[in-house]
């Protein structure tokens, strides 16, 4: 236990701080997400074959290439490509992007890709009588939307969102190739110093099955509260 | 867009492929005897063993897949006894210690999708093979086992696909798999997009063929025809 002491004889405190890394990559990469889902679901589920296509390339593609492979891409072509555009604009110095920008961004792509199937999926369960029935009631679409539509989207893609959230979670622990310091990246530094991987790895795993566990129990409860009334 | 480069890149990401493919297939095969295992062990009525199995399966699902590998890679080398024994043989290799932990991670994804299948077969099935008089021994290999099979088809492709992206992982431990090269030859020529461009829509050709693989199956053991 002494190797997991805070202060400077032990490990503990930094694991502390990774693991608050790993949440708020998590969190922000879910964010990034919804962001995402908020403009691609719409797309997906437009009446324009045209716009179909971009939804269904986004989502095809996102999915079916390895994670890793995204987190390489905006790793090496993150800075380049808002050097580039910085360029445009006349200005011609080195940026660096900060690395949990990059595997926030990276991860929220994917994260995004998965949050707008479980919108689409949520938005074509709902009964198609609510929206005619808004209609004849002479509600403006956009409340429609607001008022009828996302409330009860919500309530339906929890489940699946939580779903969405596990994968966001694990994912980031692949964010630990491009050096940001969260629990997989502290781990590694820890059992290269200490040459005790065995030790270090594991108490990550336990660390991840700790964060699952009560983001499960918090999304439980949500689940419950959204579907008062049925 | 530095077409050249694409052009230049491509057999050599194909290549990769190959190995990306032998883990892949490797995985799968003895993740599919360790997910009916623990399917089997999950709807068995003795509370330790089911607790057991899901267990199992709860650890290997809510951890990420790179604290798997790299516990079994970095972290089994660190016990002097493991080193004595046979088994350093093949866990002094990465290619087998990026199967191993592949295969642990989709038998547990495995086992679930069988155990759901298992347990939503109609009871009436079972009864009426009881009703012939046939043994339960036979009743599981013949009948629970075929329809589960089918019932989870949809599910288990799509864990065919995350495992084929899963492989990528395997380029953290040192092998060169389709994503290990795509990334050399990023980190030599700094060209990102092209190359993923290229190793990408290998991968989604891959997904799609498997994709309809599974549709084909799924339309030939469908119980409608």
């Amino acid at each position: 236990m002494e190797i997991l002491a805070f202060g400077k004889t032990g490990w503990g405190d930094e694991l502390f701080y990774a693991t608050l890394m790993t949440l708020a990559v998590s969190i922000t990469a879910m964010l990034i997400g919804f962001v995402f889902a908020l403009i691609f679901t719409p797309l997906k589920l437009s009446k324009s074959k045209f716009l179909n296509l971009i939804g269904n390339c986004y989502t095809t593609v996102i999915r079916g290439v390895p994670e890793l492979l995204v987190i390489y891409l905006f790793f090496f072509g993150g800075s380049g490509a808002i050097m580039y555009v910085a360029s445009i604009f006349g200005y011609y110095e080195y940026i660096e992007i900060n690395a949990f920008i990059t595997g926030a961004f990276a991860i929220g792509i994917i994260s995004g890709a998965y949050s707008t199937e479980v919108f689409r999926g949520a938005i074509q369960s709902i009964d198609k009588g609510q929206f005619e029935a808004s209609k004849v009631l002479g509600i403006k679409k956009h409340i429609q939307f607001y008022k009828v539509v996302f409330p009860q989207m919500l309530r339906l893609a929890i489940p699946n969102l939580s779903n969405v959230w596990q994968i966001t979670l694990k994912d980031t622990s692949l964010i630990s190739v491009t050096g940001l310091v969260e629990i997989m990246r502290q781990s590694y530094i820890a059992a290269g110093s200490t040459r005790d991987p065995l030790f270090f790895y594991s108490f990550a795993a336990i660390l991840y099955l700790i964060l699952t566990f009560l983001s499960m129990k918090l999304i439980n409860k949500l689940e419950i509260k959204y579907s008062r009334g049925y | 867009m530095d077409f050249e480069l694409m052009i230049v890149s491509f057999p050599k990401l194909l290549n990769a492929t190959l190995i990306t493919l032998k883990l892949l297939s490797a995985s799968l095969f003895f993740g599919l005897f360790i997910g009916l295992l623990f399917a089997i062990l999950r709807i068995n009525k003795n509370p330790i063993i089911n607790k057991f199995a899901y267990g199992y399966s709860y650890v290997f699902r809510g951890t990420p897949l790179l604290v798997q590998i790299f516990i079994i890679y970095f972290g089994l080398g660190q016990i002097e006894y493991l080193r004595s024994t046979v088994l350093w043989v093949i866990l002094k290799e990465p290619y087998w210690c990026a199967i191993i932990a592949f295969a642990l991670n989709t038998g547990a994804y495995t086992s679930e999708i069988l155990r759901s299948a298992f347990q939503t077969i109609k009871a009436g099935y079972i009864e009426a093979g009881k009703s012939l008089g046939i043994s339960s021994k036979i009743i599981f290999y013949k009948i629970q086992i075929p329809i589960a099979i089918r019932q989870s088809l949809p599910a288990y492709g799509n864990e065919i696909i995350l495992m084929l992206k899963g492989t990528s992982l395997a380029s953290t431990v040192t092998l060169m798999d389709l994503t290990g090269v795509a990334k050399y030859i990023i980190s030599t020529t700094f060209k990102p997009i092209e190359v993923f461009i290229v190793a990408g829509g290998i991968y989604l050709f891959m997904t799609f063929l498997i994709h309809n693989l599974i549709k084909f199956l799924e339309k030939k053991y469908s119980f409608n025809n």
